[in-house]
Order: C-alpha cells, then sequence, then structure tokens
C-alpha cells in the first residue's frame, strides 16, 4: 500500500510540472498584463510601460520563468502584484470558506443523492424512477445563478428566514450562524452533484441489481433492504465514490457562481479575480495549489476503494 | 446504564446549544456602531499616489487627510491648513498647520511630513507636475510652516494641492512619503478620520476601518470633501459584492448599509422598497468618451475624425447605455455642465448628431475604407454598449469597421499600443471620466502633447498653449476665457467624442443618515441609527 502511494505520488510530479509551465506560458500569451491595470485608467501609456518594466514583464519568458522557478524551489509562492500580500496568504484566506462550502455540499449531496438514486433503481420504470430522471435532467438544466436568485428571493427576501448572503466561519460566529448562512448556498450548488450521482447511482445500482449473486439472496429469503444496502449498494460505491471525489475536487475551485451569488469570499472568486487583473503570481500559485487538490483527492478516492471492494488491493 | 445515557445526551445537547447560541448571541451583540458598505470595485492596492484607480482613492479619504479640500462649489478649503498667506507677488505661499493633528501611530503631523507626501505626489499626479515645474523651494520652515516659493505665477496652487480626484494630495508620515514615488507603500499610517485595519483585510473582499479618536475635526460642516470630517460610526466595513443583484437583496433585507454604485437597472426596484433610498449624490456625474488613435489612419486624418464626431448623437448613446433619461443628460462642452468653465463654443461640431451630414462631410475627406477597429470592452455594460453605438454609425457613414471584443484588462494594456492594428494597435475605444476629473483643461483627457498626453495622442501646439496659460490664470474670467479657448481647439482638432453626462446613483437603509453630496464618496459624517 505505501509502496503505491509512493509511486503515485511520484507519477503526479511530471504531471504537476506540465500543467504549471503550460499556465505560465498561456498567461504571458494570452493579451493584457497586470501593468495597465495597476496603473489605472487614466495613467499614460510611459506609466504602463514603466511599470511593465519595474514587474519584470519586459524580461524574455524563459528568464521569467526561471525566476519564478527559482522561486517555488524555495517554498515560495510568489507575492501578489496588487496587494503584496503571499499567495500564501490569500489563499489561507480563501480556503475555509470554499472548504467548507464544499464539504457541506457533498455531505447534503450524498445524503439526498445515493438514497434518491438507490430508489430509483430498486424501482426502475415507476413513477419515482421517472421523477428522479427529470430531477436529474432539471438539475443539469437549471444554471446555479438562476437557482441562486430563486432561493434568495423566497427564502431570504419573501419568507426571511435565510440570510441574503455572506460567509460566517464557524470558529469566529459560532456553529449554528456558520450554517444558516451555509443553507443556501449549499442548496443551490448541491442541486446538480445531486442529479449527477443519483443518476450515477441509479445506473450503478440496477446493474447490480441484475447480477446472479443478488438473486440468489433473495432466493435465500434475504430481506430487500439488506440486499440493497450490503450487496447492491457496497459493490455499486466504486463508480460512485469517483463520482464524489470528483465532484469535490471540482468544487475546491469551480464554485466561483455560487461564491458570486451568495457573496462567499472562497478561492473560486480569487482565482476569477485575479485572471481579471492578469495577477500572475497568484494565478500561477492557485493552479499549482488545485494540482495538489485534484492529485491528493485521485489518490484519496483509489485508496477508498480498498474499504468498499475488498478484492481491490494495492 | 440508562440513566448514564441520558445524563450524556442531556450533556450533548445542552453543549451544542451553548455553542450556537453563543454563536448568535456574539454575532447579535453590537457594542460598536458599524456602517457596511459595498464599494463600487475591489480594493486591490492600497497606494493612492501610486495608482489612479478610483477605489484607492476612495481608500485614502478613509485613512489620509489632504492640506485643502474642494467643497461642494468646487472651491478649495483649507483643511489640515489652519491659514495661509501669499506674497504680493504671488511667488511665496506661507502654510501653517492646524493644531493637533495626529498620525494613527500618536506622532504629530509636521510640515516636513507634507513637504514629503507634496514631493511625492508631485512626482506621479499631472497636476501636481504642473505645479512643481514652477516651484522653485518647498520647505519645512519650522514643524508647522510649510513655504512654497514659485519660480513664475501659478494660478492654480491651491486646485492642486486640494484636487478632489486621482491623485489626490494625501498627506503620510514622511517615511512614509520617501517610498520611491513608482514604487507601493508598505506602512499605511494616515491622519484621516479612520484607521485601516490591515489584519482584517481580505482583498476581493473586505476592508476594514475604525473610528480614530485622536482626530481633530475642522468646525465648519463638511461640505463636499472640505469642512469637518466627523466620524459618527466606530467601524466602517467594505464588503465588495461581484453580484449586483445579490448587494440590492443584501441592502433590501438590511444585511448591508449603503451601496455605492447600484447598477441602473436594478434602480425600480429600489425605488420601490420603503426601507430604502435611492437619489443621485454626484452632482457633476461622468463623461463618457470615444477616444480616436490619432497616430493610425484613418483618425490621423482630423476631417475624418470631425466626420465621425458628427455622427456621434449622445441621446442614442446616453439612451443605450442608461435607459431611463433621470440618469443622464446631453452636455456638449468638454467640461462638466453646471461647472464654471461649462461654455459652448466649438460645440456646434458635437451637436449635429445627423447621420447625412456626417456621411457627405466623410465623403469629402480622403478616407479611403481602411478598417476602424473599436476595442469592446463586454464586462463593462455602459462601454460595451457606446462600442456597438459607435460601430452602428460609423457604419451608417460609410466606414468599414471591425468591433474587437475583450475584457477591459486586455484593453488597457492594449490602448497603450502606438503600433498599428496588424501589430496590435487600435483605433477607438470608449471611456468615461468622473465630472471632478475633467473639470477644467489641466486634465489629462485634454493634452494636445502626444509625448506625455494621455492614450489617444492628439497633438496640437495651440491647446498646449492654452492649458499653460490656464495654469498661469488667476481670475475667473482669464480662467473661463481659456477654457473656451481649449474647447476650441478640442473640437477643431476632434480630439474625442463627448458622449454626453451619466450619473450613477446611491442606495442605502433610510436610518443612514449625514451623506455628503459629491462627485467621491466619503464616510465620514455618516451614521446608523
Amino acid at each position: 500500500m505505501y509502496l503505491y502511494i509512493l509511486k503515485r505520488v511520484l507519477s503526479t510530479i511530471p504531471v504537476v510540472v506540465i500543467v504549471v509551465l503550460f499556465v505560465f506560458l498561456m498567461l504571458r500569451l494570452a493579451p493584457g498584463d497586470p501593468a495597465a491595470v495597476i496603473a489605472g485608467d487614466y495613467a499614460t501609456a510611459e506609466d504602463v510601460e514603466r511599470i511593465r518594466e519595474q514587474l519584470g514583464l519586459n524580461d524574455a519568458i524563459p528568464v521569467q520563468m526561471y525566476r519564478w522557478i527559482a522561486q517555488l524551489g524555495s517554498g515560495d509562492l510568489g507575492t501578489a502584484i496588487f496587494s503584496k500580500l503571499p499567495v500564501t496568504t490569500l489563499i489561507g484566506q480563501r480556503l475555509e470558506p470554499t472548504l467548507l462550502l464544499s464539504l457541506t455540499t457533498i455531505v447534503f449531496t450524498v445524503l439526498i443523492a445515493v438514497p434518491l438514486g438507490t430508489l430509483a433503481a430498486y424501482k426502475a420504470g415507476s413513477w419515482i424512477d421517472r421523477f428522479v430522471m427529470l430531477f436529474s435532467v432539471a438539475g443539469f438544466s437549471v444554471p446555479v445563478f438562476v437557482l441562486g436568485y430563486i432561493l434568495i428571493y423566497v427564502l431570504a427576501m419573501q419568507l426571511q428566514i435565510l440570510p441574503v448572503q455572506g460567509y460566517k466561519s464557524p470558529f469566529e460566529h459560532g456553529f449554528w450562524v456558520f450554517l444558516r448562512h451555509m443553507v443556501l448556498p449549499t442548496m443551490t450548488l448541491s442541486v446538480i452533484y445531486i442529479a449527477l450521482i443519483a443518476r450515477m447511482t441509479r445506473a450503478s445500482v440496477q446493474e447490480i441489481l441484475q447480477e446472479d449473486y443478488v438473486r440468489t439472496a433473495r432466493a435465500k429469503g434475504q430481506r430487500e433492504f439488506k440486499i440493497l444496502m450490503r450487496h447492491a449498494l457496497r459493490n455499486a460505491a466504486v463508480p460512485i465514490v469517483t463520482v464524489i471525489g470528483l465532484g469535490i475536487a471540482l468544487m475546491i475551485g469551480g464554485v466561483v457562481v455560487t461564491e458570486s451569488v451568495y457573496n462567499i469570499p472562497g478561492l473560486g472568486r480569487l482565482v476569477l479575480d485575479a485572471v481579471l487583473a492578469r495577477d500572475y503570481p497568484v494565478i500561477q500559485g492557485l493552479i499549482l495549489f488545485f494540482s495538489f487538490v485534484y492529485i491528493l483527492i485521485n489518490l484519496l478516492i483509489d485508496l477508498s476503494y480498498t474499504f468498499f471492494d475488498p478484492r481491490i488491493r494495492y | 446504564m440508562l440513566k448514564w445515557f441520558k445524563l450524556r445526551t442531556l450533556s450533548a445537547i445542552a453543549f451544542a446549544l451553548s455553542v450556537g447560541l453563543g454563536g448568535m448571541a456574539s454575532t447579535d451583540a453590537r457594542a460598536e456602531s458599524v456602517l457596511k458598505v459595498i464599494p463600487h470595485a475591489d480594493l486591490k492596492n492600497l497606494d493612492p499616489i501610486w495608482t489612479t484607480a478610483y477605489i484607492t482613492r476612495n481608500h485614502g479619504y478613509m485613512i489620509y487627510d489632504t492640506l485643502f479640500a474642494m467643497d461642494e462649489s468646487f472651491t478649495p478649503q483649507p483643511q489640515m491648513v489652519e491659514d495661509w498667506t501669499t506674497s504680493e507677488d504671488g511667488l511665496t505661499w506661507t502654510f501653517n498647520l492646524r493644531a493637533g493633528l495626529k498620525w494613527h501611530d500618536g506622532a504629530d503631523v509636521t510640515a516636513a511630513d507634507c513637504v514629503a507626501s507634496l514631493e511625492r505626489w508631485g512626482k506621479r499626479d499631472g497636476m501636481g507636475q504642473q505645479l512643481f515645474g514652477a516651484i522653485e523651494s518647498l520647505t519645512a520652515e519650522d514643524a508647522d510652516t510649510i513655504v512654497m516659493k514659485l519660480s513664475e505665477p501659478f494660478g492654480l496652487v491651491l486646485e492642486s494641492i486640494g484636487k478632489i480626484s486621482s491623485n489626490v494630495p494625501f498627506m503620510m508620515p514622511a517615511r512614509v512619503a520617501a517610498t520611491d514615488a513608482f514604487e507601493q507603500i508598505d506602512d499605511y499610517t494616515g491622519s484621516g478620520p479612520f484607521v485601516f485595519q490591515k489584519d482584517e483585510w481580505v482583498p476581493g473582499s473586505t476592508v476594514v476601518y475604525t473610528k480614530f479618536d485622536d482626530y481633530v475635526p475642522r468646525a465648519e460642516p463638511a461640505s463636499a470633501a472640505s469642512g469637518g470630517k466627523i466620524a459618527k460610526v466606530d467601524k466602517v466595513i467594505w464588503t465588495y459584492f461581484p453580484d449586483q443583484t445579490t448587494a440590492m437583496n443584501a441592502l433590501m433585507a438590511g444585511e448591508i448599509d449603503f451601496f455605492e454604485q447600484p447598477s441602473n437597472d436594478l434602480m425600480p426596484i429600489l425605488d420601490a422598497n420603503p426601507d430604502v433610498t435611492a437619489e443621485i449624490n454626484d452632482p457633476l456625474g461622468n463623461i463618457g468618451f470615444s477616444r480616436f488613435n490619432h497616430l493610425l489612419p484613418p483618425f490621423d486624418d482630423v476631417d475624418v475624425r470631425r466626420a465621425a464626431i458628427m455622427a456621434m448623437k449622445q441621446e442614442d448613446y446616453l439612451a443605450g447605455a442608461f435607459g431611463d433619461q433621470k440618469f443622464w443628460k446631453t452636455c456638449y462642452s468638454v467640461f462638466p455642465c453646471g461647472t464654471p468653465l461649462t461654455n459652448d463654443v466649438g460645440s456646434d461640431l458635437m451637436r449635429t448628431g445627423d447621420i447625412e451630414a456626417a456621411k457627405a462631410a466623410l465623403a469629402a475627406t480622403s478616407y479611403d475604407g481602411t478598417p476602424v477597429v473599436i476595442m469592446q470592452p463586454t464586462d463593462i455594460p455602459a462601454l460595451s454598449a457606446f462600442s456597438l453605438i459607435t460601430a452602428e454609425k460609423l457604419r451608417d457613414i460609410g466606414m468599414t469597421v471591425e468591433v474587437q471584443a475583450m475584457d477591459w484588462s486586455t484593453l488597457t494594456s492594449r490602448r497603450a499600443l502606438r503600433d498599428p492594428v496588424a501589430d496590435g494597435g487600435w483605433n477607438i475605444f470608449h471611456t468615461w471620466w468622473i465630472g471632478a476629473d475633467v473639470i477644467d483643461p489641466m486634465a489629462i483627457a485634454f493634452s494636445g502633447n502626444p509625448d506625455a498626453g494621455w492614450f489617444g495622442w492628439p497633438t496640437d501646439a495651440e491647446l498646449e498653449t492654452a492649458r499653460t496659460a490656464f495654469a498661469k490664470a488667476s481670475t475667473l474670467d482669464e480662467k473661463q476665457k481659456l477654457g473656451a479657448k481649449v474647447q476650441e481647439r478640442l473640437w477643431a482638432i476632434g480630439a474625442s467624442g463627448q458622449l454626453g453626462q451619466f450619473f450613477t446613483p446611491v442606495a442605502y437603509r433610510n436610518n443612514v443618515e449625514g451623506l455628503i453630496k459629491s462627485p467621491v464618496q466619503f464616510f465620514w459624517n455618516m451614521s446608523v441609527e
């Protein structure tokens, strides 16, 4: 197992290097740079050029790349051009909201989607199954921000039972205040993942329910609930867990719309702001961070297979 | 066993409740008054001399003070200065600081701090550069006295050091002002009514200011940037909202007190809310510009520029970008209408707004079908609309037009290029200036010097002569005559299309009081009941 983990970690190094270099080059080759944004709307061309020189943006790309790699080698992700804060500080400020939003979303999603998908598979062809499929299509089709606005309008503005926006840390404001502020963003973000995971669960469980050992279990008088839980769901878990893991990874870096609608200062918004402002060190540092997160999550998913399927050993 | 279980369960429930209720209580208890604001932009950097960004300027007003400041009639008034004298020849100015001025770290504000601050500002600001071009020496005679000796008369001394918008000559401690003007400061000690809480700053999200208890406000009532800056709340929190609809909802739900720039299409909803007031707070508004690149064909030909301007009907731009007419008005002066230099000289060109007349004018020029590249910033709705309207009008008069969509960041990089279009250059971009920034000919937007001017690089020696003379003028009559001359030249050379004057509303809860009418948003004098 440990050897497997070590091999996996080593194999990701070239992947990370390629991703990072690709992003570095794409940033430098894309139009726009931070100098003009820094200078402000009413600066002169000379001001912009002076700032470009100061930031080293006129240096050859290989020179800029070498400078950055040397910095990375000393464990420094760099300093944001605009705020002059270390990139690690910026990530640290934004990590908790994104992490907790992703966690609450995935917990809520799994609690809803897995039973729903299992039920749909068990009652395949029935109105329950059709409802789950309809919900799945709707969940993929409705844009996140539209759903967000609707939930805000109904639950926050009309019924006034939840706040409109914002993030409150559980460590500063208490668990219940945190939870109140998380309800709407969690509901908004989870719809699409419920749709995805319910559908995946339904397909997996339905396939398992056709297997011989399930027929045998029924023939031996095993109760349906136990058949579903012990035989069907457990054997269907591997693809479901895979999708759940990918969902978490996507959420870490991709919840910018939800964070924008609910005004949550998370990593998604940090990426968007950095891209619009061309804050190169922040963008590069974030991409590197996300790469490591994806690698870690994928590794944990693979390791979790051994729990669900004893036939899988590394 | 059962008893133990019950006890354990009850304890767990009690603990959970205490954590939750404790958490709720901690957020509900308000021992201090807080003004919660949605600013118009994210505060990305903190040095208002290093950048011209308006949000940084607004940040500067929170934590710094100025020697002079503009009142609501745009007359400079003493702020940190107690009194001042001018020699008979107008070449020696002596400023005496008010007593009791302190920096946020407790040290006294001295004349040496102010001299260093002015010098740093003078290296970056256009008006400052003009002023320092006329300064022979600037010294601190003693701890409270600044002496400015001019080598030649300069009629805008107080207007320069009291300017209201970027770059504002904010006063900083000498150790901070010693920072190279082309590097960012990293010490945010000021002497203004609020203190910046750097540890609580989350770039892209939150900025926190606390009241500076040792600030000594002037006795006069607040008037625009001048007068008594009384911090009536203990804390001001800026929370940047990337989503306008959520910002509006947060305001209506009472989670936010003040929304600096709601977009115009939200106004009907805000107007209908009984707990919210939405109004125009900036008397000068903003002036839309359609800026030509004077270096490249076809707009290197003055007649082509003037023909294009003839097609630009202000009502079409303003209605197209802002809708409801209560948010805009036409204005055919290069200076904001309603200000002392507003005039009609040469403005018939801009009043034309007639496609047929413009078509005929273009046909009489040397225009040969060279494509016109318009940069369209799709992430700024008003400028995106301006771009499309200009494209349509130029096509209507017979020009070949290519609209290139991009984000604002790309546009700001590209507009700095003087290269041919094929190498990344451009022909037209659109923008706006706040009225306060183009209130007189010294604005860089009106420069006729391509080597030191603004993007577009018009060239006109007569224009520059008039601007230089304006800087030396001392009476309003002289300034108005020179202002008219500057305008005449700007229209004569077709420097830019002026797309009219538009006004951005503010919105706030009805329990917020003390809003100051001004082109710049200030947060002193404001309280939350």
